[in-house]
């Protein structure tokens, strides 16, 4: 049973107590604890239930690398699923709940999982779920939902109500993580006259050294931490974080961290861009494979020695230690010296005569040499280990009474941040570890190594040489950004001297297939021995592959514990060295982080830039329904009270058809293009020629990209003799405008032309209907009769004193005007006009423009269509040497038998819906129904009174009056005969008007 | 994420300030072309393990397209220069040459 004990811990104050629930029923701990450490001081050591098999699992590690102890934290809004409760502090009345169980922790539906695990062998997922495939959605992948996989994402209707922030910030040297290498590289980059970031994931400075007995300069290392933390402190160039994990390395010394600040925000999100990286991110222990090892109870020896010496906390009342190494036997050590019971040290080295495992047995500890875990007795909580030589089979040779077992399997330097961006490791078969290979690192803009590793990240063990490879890295990692002060003297540093250790990968050696098929080699994905030997037996011998065919390392796990035993058991299994079949890729992060982190404050209103036009507030006055255009809010309709949409827009319809409406048109683009070589620039853009348009004319241009295809429309107005002003579609504007700088500045540099973008300068406002003329009239200033102002004419002048130009064009048939003011001032001018039109929005004058015929960019074109298809070869320039898309047209498939513009009609008057494809004869070679057109545009028509709708059609302008057939996907048909894309007014009589 | 000194205003930028281009030092292939020319105009890119020559712009910056010499593998960037070029300067192939002497054009 795990308990607190009457005495120590050197995180916690006894004083201040802290109340919880887990799964409901009600705990305490205490302020400093852990989530983690609260549960276990509880007695609470089974925290979840696993992945596929559903077997009970406790708390394994002390920190991220942590598989099985992943919670529910908080109710409602503030549930937060997967939190690790290693490195979740312990806060005043947490809610945790337990994950992958159901109806309860202590009985699981689930387990029958366990009993059916010969059928779910390794790579269960792409053999047993393959077929029927209608069986998938409705079947397998429901089941697999609910019987697999981590905590439940929070509900859809919650809203998290919590402020996540981004820091970005530029240092010459961030030093990830504060044991005693970060400090001393911090110290000697931060003397050195450096700016230095450092980071320690968890609440305390120092790290292991503290925990594991360690002197610096003759004293305890908890006084030299503090020391080193206080001179830190007082230099100005020098920022520190505690619960700030590193969890990315990315291009040219791009990082990522996460903070958990005290106080601030929930969580915060650091992009830093480091000159140099000091990876001081120490080692991780290894578990041993041993039958039985997920049982809750087993747990790694720092682990144990962690909670024992920070929180007081011991994992049970007798507790057996097994090792391969010296340092294991500092749990056993701080165990007996706590007064608890250490019934047995299981060593698999024949010989174990260190100073530790001396000292130990000084204390009384009986340590058995050669021994191996034969396995571990379970009834609901561990009754004892089978003992055996570790050199056999696994017959038992004792059995040992307890209940708690402690692992020592070696330590793996916490290399993750070295490879996410490229850097090689290299196995060193004296430490039985990847090591980041100084041959290869991973480099920055410079070519130069961006992570310099440091202390135990880089596979030193004895304190002396963390120290002294922490000051040359934090000494390299100033002088790359020109520090060169003095970085002052590497400090001295004793401890035990320490037995060689020896690396075990499977306990006994020759564990039978029973033991094997009980090992665990990652908690987390319940990957057994026997499935990494079996993958190998199918022929995933490549360990990417081995990976992800038993997903070994994968997940949150990262590598983290399960990696290096899993590469050493395929080694075993494939005859091949550790070292040839090498390791996987580690990804970012390092550390799961949340989604909300990653959203930070770009959520709700501050999601993206809104953008209004200087005419948006009226458009709220008048109820406006709006519609998301780009960044733009566009009115799509003004509904009124007791109006439908379909009401309004009809009746927007039909008074632009019959009296006049007014329309928002800011968001158009313009472009000005100016210059002695603007004339000929032009004629480059555009399929025609605007350098033909005569001062105070405007004429329809169209632009494509190389390959000849439609990119944008508008209108061009001819300003002066060397400018021009360019309309573009609203979300042209900004791309148009790119598009032209891109010729300019990277093809025809010498050409003297300036192009400006001058949307916003402007608002502006289409005057469509019969009475637009009388209308604007009656404001006053402008003569825009029709032999003044003709039809797309443009002109200068002063409307209700409104500096104005006034263009003649149309994009709904009728007679129609628009206005461009001042952006400033447009709103004198709509307020006139609003109190004798039909303001109508986006929705209207699409129905008017498809009632016309009128092309849209993006409904009738898809980036795949050339003006010839939509009939617009009057546009077209054919004599000009050239434009931009003419030799693309040229090509043989630019011509023949293509899609083309056509209208669309139902004989029944119906909508024909938005997409319906065409079908035609037979099938294609995908055994799919070949078609032969599609409905690019279709609307209710109130002027006619009837559906319309325009199309692409297979050489549709030769087929008039046929009927084609749209198949949709519920079955139904619908039939539409082919006609003129021109609905209303062909003879074009209105708009002249 | 890389960053890259804009040659026109001088900023070293982030990547999320820039826009990609593509390949450097194309020539344009007009109305006359051959289908082969034109092709490989539009379609027919080398891509090189190693060096790179490629056109960036600094879109939420400045504006300026310009040219970046950057090694594909370990994204380590020899130089960029102005896009008002039809080759790369000769300090830029001079700083590629110290670092990848075994590289040819
Ligand atoms: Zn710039």
């Amino acid at each position: 049973m795990s308990t607190r004990l009457g005495t120590g811990g050197s995180a916690i104050d006894r004083s201040r107590p802290v109340h919880f629930t887990f799964d409901g029923r009600r705990l305490a701990g205490l302020t400093g604890d852990t989530v983690a450490s609260a549960l276990l001081a509880n007695g609470e050591r089974v925290v979840g239930r696993s992945f596929k098999y559903h077997r009970p699992r406790g708390i394994v590690a002390s920190g991220p690398e942590e598989p099985n102890a992943l919670l529910g934290i908080g109710t409602g809004d503030r549930f937060e699923p997967n939190a690790r409760a290693t490195t979740t502090p312990l806060r005043e009345g947490m809610a945790l709940r337990s994950q992958n169980r159901w109806p309860s922790l202590a009985f699981d539906v689930g387990v029958v999982n366990a009993a059916l695990s010969r059928f779910l062998p390794v790579g269960f997922y792409y053999k047993t779920f393959m077929w029927p495939r209608r069986f998938w959605e409705s079947v397998y992948e429901p089941l697999i939902r609910q019987a697999a996989g981590l905590g439940r994402a929070p509900d859809a209707e919650t809203r998290d109500p919590d402020r996540y922030e981004h820091f970005h910030l530029h240092v010459d040297v961030l030093v990830a993580g504060g044991g005693i290498a970060g400090l001393q590289s911090a110290l000697a980059a931060g003397r050195a006259g450096a700016q230095v970031l450092l980071m320690e994931q968890s609440p305390h400075w120092g790290g292991r050294a503290q925990v594991d007995g360690v002197r610096i300069e003759g004293d305890p290392a908890a006084e030299w931490v503090a020391r080193a933390v206080a001179e830190l402190e007082a230099m100005p160039n020098v920022r520190l974080r505690l619960n700030a994990t590193v969890v990315g390395a990315y291009d040219h010394g791009w990082m990522l961290a996460v903070e958990m600040p005290e106080p601030g925000p929930r969580e915060r999100l650091w992009k830093i861009r480091a000159r140099r990286t000091v990876m001081a991110t120490g080692a991780l222990e290894r578990p041993l494979a041993f039958a039985g090892n997920d049982r809750p109870g087993v747990m790694l020896a720092s682990a144990v020695r962690d909670n024992l010496m920070r929180y007081a906390v011991s994992p049970g009342d007798r507790t057996v230690l097994v090792t391969a190494n010296d340092d294991g036997y500092r749990t056993a050590i701080a165990l007996v010296e706590a007064g608890l019971s250490v019934p047995l040290v299981v060593d698999a080295r024949p010989e174990c005569n260190g100073p530790l495992p001396r000292r130990a047995r000084e204390m009384g500890i009986r340590v058995a040499p050669g021994r191996a875990i034969a396995g571990v007795r379970w009834q609901r909580r561990i009754t004892g280990v089978d003992v055996c030589l570790q050199a056999g089979e696994g017959s038992a040779l004792e059995h040992v009474p307890c209940d708690a077992v402690a692992m020592a399997g070696g330590w793996s330097p916490a290399v993750h941040l070295w490879s996410h961006c490229g850097g090689r490791l290299r196995w060193d078969e004296a430490t039985a570890a990847f090591r980041p290979d100084p041959q290869f690192p991973p480099t920055g803009a410079d070519g130069q190594a961006a992570i310099l590793p440091a202390g135990s990240a880089d596979g030193h063990s004895r304190a002396v040489e963390v120290l002294a490879s922490a000051h040359r890295a934090g000494v390299a990692g100033a002088a790359a950004a020109a520090h060169e002060g003095d970085a002052g003297q590497v400090v001295t540093a004793e401890e035990g001297a320490e037995a060689p250790a020896l690396a075990v990968w499977r306990m006994p050696q020759s564990a039978d297939h029973r033991l094997r098929a009980q090992t665990f080699l990652d908690f987390q994905n319940d990957v057994k021995l026997t499935d990494v030997e079996l993958a190998a037996q199918e022929g995933y011998r490549s360990v990417e592959h081995a990976k992800r065919y038993t997903t070994l390392g994968m997940a949150t796990d990262q590598g983290k514990l399960s990696n290096i035993n899993g590469l050493a058991a395929l080694s075993h299994t494939t005859g091949q060295a550790i070292s040839a079949v090498g390791t996987t890729t580690f990804r970012p992060p390092y550390t799961p982080l949340t989604l909300a982190t990653i959203a930070g404050q770009a959520r709700g209103d501050l999601f993206q830039p809104v953008r209004r036009t200087p005419l948006h507030a009226r458009h709220e006055a008048l109820g406006a329904a709006w519609e998301p255009v780009g960044q733009w809010r566009r009115p799509y309709v003004y509904p009124k009270a007791g109006e439908t949409v379909e009401d309004a827009v009809r009746r927007e319809v039909l008074a632009v058809r019959s009296e006049v409406g007014i329309l928002d048109a800011t968001t158009l683009g313009k472009i000005i293009v100016k210059g002695p070589d603007a004339a000929q620039f032009l004629d480059m853009i555009y399929t025609g020629r605007p350098s033909t348009i005569a001062e105070g004319r405007c004429r329809y241009g169209l632009i494509c990209n190389e390959n000849g295809f439609l990119i944008d429309d508008g209108v061009v107005a001819r300003l002066g003799p060397e400018t021009w002003l360019c309309h573009t579609t609203t979300g042209g504007a900004e791309r148009i405008h790119a598009h032209m700088e891109e010729w300019l500045q990277t093809e025809w540099w010498d050409w003297r032309v300036h192009v400006l973008n001058v949307t916003e300068q402007f608002g502006q406002i289409a005057v469509a209907g019969p009475l637009a003329r009388n209308l604007l009239e009656r404001l006053g200033g402008m003569d825009l009769s029709r032999e003044a102002l003709p039809f797309m004419h443009w002109t200068e002048g002063r409307l209700m004193d409104v500096p104005v130009r006034v263009f003649r064009i149309s994009f709904s048939g009728e007679l129609s005007f628009e206005i461009a003011a001042p952006a400033g001032r447009a709103g004198e001018i709509w307020d006139r006009l609003a109190q004798d039109a039909t303001p109508y929005g986006t929705e209207t004058m699409h129905v008017l423009r498809a009632e016309k015929g009128y092309i849209m960019i993006g409904d009738e074109t898809d980036g795949t269509v050339i003006p010839q298809d939509l009939g617009l070869n009057w546009a077209i320039a054919k004599k000009k040497d050239d434009y931009i898309g003419k030799r693309g047209q040229m090509r043989l498939h630019m011509a023949g038998e293509r899609w083309r513009l056509v209208g669309l009609l139902t004989p029944d008057g119906a909508v024909l819906p938005e997409g319906s494809l065409a079908v035609a004869q037979g099938t294609n070679a995908n055994g799919q129904r070949r078609t032969q057109g599609r409905v690019t545009s279709a609307y209710w028509s109130p002027t006619l009174g009837r559906g319309i709708a325009l199309g692409l059609v297979d050489r549709g302008p030769e087929r008039m009056g046929e009927t084609l057939s749209f198949l949709q996907p519920d079955g139904s048909e619908y039939r539409a005969e082919i006609v003129s894309p021109v609905f209303h007014d062909p003879e074009g009589e209105r708009l002249n008007a | 994420m890389l960053t890259l000194r804009c040659p026109c205003c001088g900023v070293l930028a982030d990547e999320t300030e820039l826009a990609p281009g593509g390949t450097a030092h194309l020539r344009r292939e007009g109305p006359e072309a051959s289908d082969e020319a034109f092709e490989a105009y539009m379609f027919l890119r080398d891509n090189p393990r190693g060096v790179h020559f490629e056109r960036w712009r600094h879109a939420f910056g400045c504006g300026k397209w310009f040219h970046a010499a950057r090694c594909t593998v370990t994204n380590e960037v020899f130089g960029t220069y102005p896009a008002q070029t039809a080759a790369p300067p000769e300090e830029v192939l001079e700083a590629i040459r110290r670092r990848r002497p075994e590289w040819e054009r």
